[in-house]
């Protein structure tokens, strides 16, 4: 009489999903990395140094495993969540009050900060590995974007809450850019960008006008942040991810003396 | 205020409390793996007394007395870090703290002697929390991503350096590294796999922790009218805040993030040093890991760390146990250069600009005015690259060729210019370099 655990694997259902069986053995342990599609990003071996923890730090590991988290998160708090003026603040607080397993936001927002803090330990750990030199030094720009874009994920994030410290925050970070030289309104260079004695870069044309959507830090901004927070940058993210592990592995495997 | 005190005592000693009795524990687990895992009895008995006397500081705690820093000695911290000198003696003080790390890392890299150099920074944190200054900002929600940061850097920079130091070693006796010797291949099943599986889950503890313990903060409502004093940026870019002390917006908000980032991104292509690839070494290295640790730890993270923890309302310097007061009033007699040229030597006054000029006067006006800083700056970006190519760069630039090397050396000079200006501002406030605020170019 088999048992329910063997009848369930030996079904067709089972074995239309899992194409190989148990991997306890050689054989079965290489076939999993191969038909399993979560696990086909890994090859099949790998040097025993390439694991070791107080090598790796696993730090790039866990800043992917916080992405996912963030997004499920994410998506979970957008259920909850408008971005309105009207709704925005009352949204969040009914969040951290009524909505049950209330600790939805507090790990979608320390999770953005441990990631913040995850990927900085991850490039510190590959520059003192030297593990950018030839031939991975592509994929070390594409981790430099990675690590520009998780700050901006954080930075779009941050306004959502529209509480005080949300508003102030992203004022204090974006004023920076009606200082962009040409670009900016109070920018060095700005009067350059003029036809027939109109300035064409004004405090409504500026670059800070174009990341807020308006002269200030208002509703337009909030639902600009909001597609940039949930929609662009996780979607540019996920590509350059996707780029990034491909290439660990074009480019001589996880990290070690090549 | 008494009331204020007692609540706040007890506040403090529910957090001390756990603290201390969590510090004996990690203190009774290093006793037994310094004892028999790194046979190191001496030390082994040295962290058993440290867990005990920890344990005594628990008991004081639980029971609403908890130790904390004589009041003389964080009002000395007090008047040694507030103010201009405040800014000096914390940059000049991490800066030598970082070099004497660097010479010393043979001593600190032996796990003895750095775990007890992280019992004292622990304890004297513990310490400090019965000054409410200190314990409002450390313990508020939104900076406990940036203590983690602190104590995190501080243990992978330990090993990482630990493995550097064993490299570098092991390379003196014509030894490969640590990294070579393994070069067995394992199945990533379940090696490797189940690696990640044991991480994920210690990661989703900790974040399931963080998230019951500590509630993610919600000030009241967004409102343009009421100003916070001070208005912080996101804690990852406040070193971008503290560097428009220095710099105009345009520098500090644009063109030097966006040089950090152009910066990072060439590193791969102006590194032409062989060695060092895959492996943790220092003495292979040398100068790439000191560029980069000056960059990261220095210039980022510990302007982070001033603009969190040292910088309170109108972005003035308090002392680490200093109340933030908002009337607190700082003398800022910042000068332009061309100031003190016009006014203080040549006695004259600074010409301008004036509206009935045509553009071809102004700018000869604006030329003459800022000469002199002008010509300071194009001697920096200029002419400072060949004399270093000729001098001691010379071997990098043979080796570099031209278009490396300026790359290299002028991201340098950015990167230098920083804390020039930090201490240009300080000793002699020194406001701009140059001053030209009819096109808002001010460096």
């Amino acid at each position: 009489m088999p048992s329910l655990g063997e009848t369930i694997r030996n079904s067709q259902v089972w074995k239309s999903i899992f194409r190989h069986p148990m991997p306890v053995d050689r054989r079965n342990r290489i076939v999993v990395m191969l038909t399993n599609f979560f696990l086909h990003l890994h090859p099949v071996s790998i040097k025993k140094q390439g694991i070791a923890l107080s090598y790796t730090w696993c730090m790039g590991g866990v800043t992917f495993f916080l992405f996912l988290v963030e997004t499920i998160t994410g998506v979970l708090l957008m259920f909850y969540y408008r971005p309105t003026l009207q709704w925005a603040f009352h949204d969040i607080q009914e969040l951290r009050d009524t909505v049950s397993l209330g600790i939805l936001r507090e790990l979608h927002r320390w999770g953005g900060h441990a990631m913040v803090i995850t990927v900085w330990l991850h490039m510190y750990r590959v520059f003192l590995t030297g593990s950018y030199k030839p031939p991975r030094e592509f994929n070390w720009v594409v981790g430099v974007f990675l690590l520009l874009l998780t700050l901006l994920l954080s930075f779009t994030g941050y306004l959502l809450p529209w509480d005080q410290l949300a508003i102030w925050a992203i004022t204090v970070g974006s004023n920076m850019a009606r200082a962009t030289p040409v670009l900016g309104n109070e920018g060095p260079g700005q009067q350059i960008l003029n036809v027939g004695g109109i300035d064409m870069i004004t405090n409504a044309s500026d670059a800070r006008f174009g990341l807020l959507g308006a002269r200030i830090v208002g509703e337009e901004t909030l639902n600009r942040f909001y597609v940039l927070h949930c929609v662009f940058i996780p979607l540019v993210v996920s590509l350059l991810l996707a780029i990034h592990f491909w290439r660990v592995r074009k480019d001589g495997g996880i990290s070690g003396p090549l | 205020m008494h009331v204020d005190h007692v609540l706040f005592m007890q506040q403090v000693s529910a957090f001390l409390g756990p603290y201390y009795l969590t510090l004996a524990l990690l203190n009774a687990i290093a006793a037994a793996v310094l004892t028999y895992q790194l046979k190191n009895a001496r030390a082994g008995l040295i962290s058993v007394g440290v867990s005990f006397f920890f344990v005594i500081l628990s008991a004081f705690a639980w029971n609403g007395l908890p130790p904390g820093l004589p009041q003389s000695v964080r009002d000395m911290a007090n008047v040694a870090l507030t103010g201009n000198r405040g800014a000096v003696i914390y940059t000049l003080g991490t800066t030598a703290l970082l070099i004497a790390l660097f010479f010393t890392r043979k001593y600190w890299v032996r796990p003895a002697v750095a775990w007890g150099a992280l019992n004292a920074a622990l304890l004297l944190m513990g310490l400090s929390m019965i000054s409410p200054a200190f314990f409002n900002i450390v313990s508020k929600a939104d900076n406990v991503p940036i203590v983690s940061l602190v104590f995190l850097l501080g243990f992978f920079t330990w090993l990482a350096t630990s493995k550097a130091v064993a490299n570098d070693e092991r390379a003196k006796q014509g030894l490969p590294p640590l990294e070579k010797l393994d070069d067995e291949k394992i199945l990533v099943w379940p090696d490797l796999v189940y690696t990640e599986l044991i991480c994920m889950v210690v990661v989703t503890v900790v974040l399931l922790v963080w998230a019951i313990g500590l509630k993610a903060p919600l000030e009241f409502c967004a409102e343009r009218a009421k100003t916070p004093n001070p208005s912080k940026a996101p804690w990852y870019f406040l070193g971008l805040q503290e560097m428009l002390v220095y710099y105009d917006p345009w520098m500090a908000g644009v063109v030097l993030p966006s040089l950090v980032l152009f910066g990072l991104m060439a590193i791969p292509y102006i590194d032409f040093n062989k060695k060092g690839c895959g492996y943790y070494t220092i003495a292979q290295r040398k100068f790439a890991y000191c560029m980069f640790q000056i960059g990261f730890l220095e210039l980022w993270v510990t302007l982070i760390v001033l603009g969190t923890f040292l910088r309170g309302p109108n972005w003035n310097f308090f002392g680490p146990f200093e109340d933030w007061d908002t009337h607190k009033v700082l003398a800022l007699n910042n000068v332009n250069l061309s100031d003190y040229f016009w006014i203080d030597v040549l006695g004259a006054s600074v010409p301008r600009v004036t509206s009935d000029m045509t553009g071809g006067d102004a700018v000869i006006t604006v030329l003459k005015r800022e000469g002199l800083g002008i010509v300071l700056l194009l001697i920096y970006f200029i002419g400072l690259p060949p004399v270093l190519a000729s001098t001691v760069f010379r071997k990098m630039f043979v080796r570099m060729g031209f278009i490396r090397y300026m790359v290299m050396c002028n991201l340098l000079l950015f990167m230098t210019a920083l804390p020039l200006k930090m201490v240009l501002r300080w000793t002699v406030n020194l406001k701009y370099i140059i001053y030209i605020p009819e096109i808002f170019l001010n460096f």
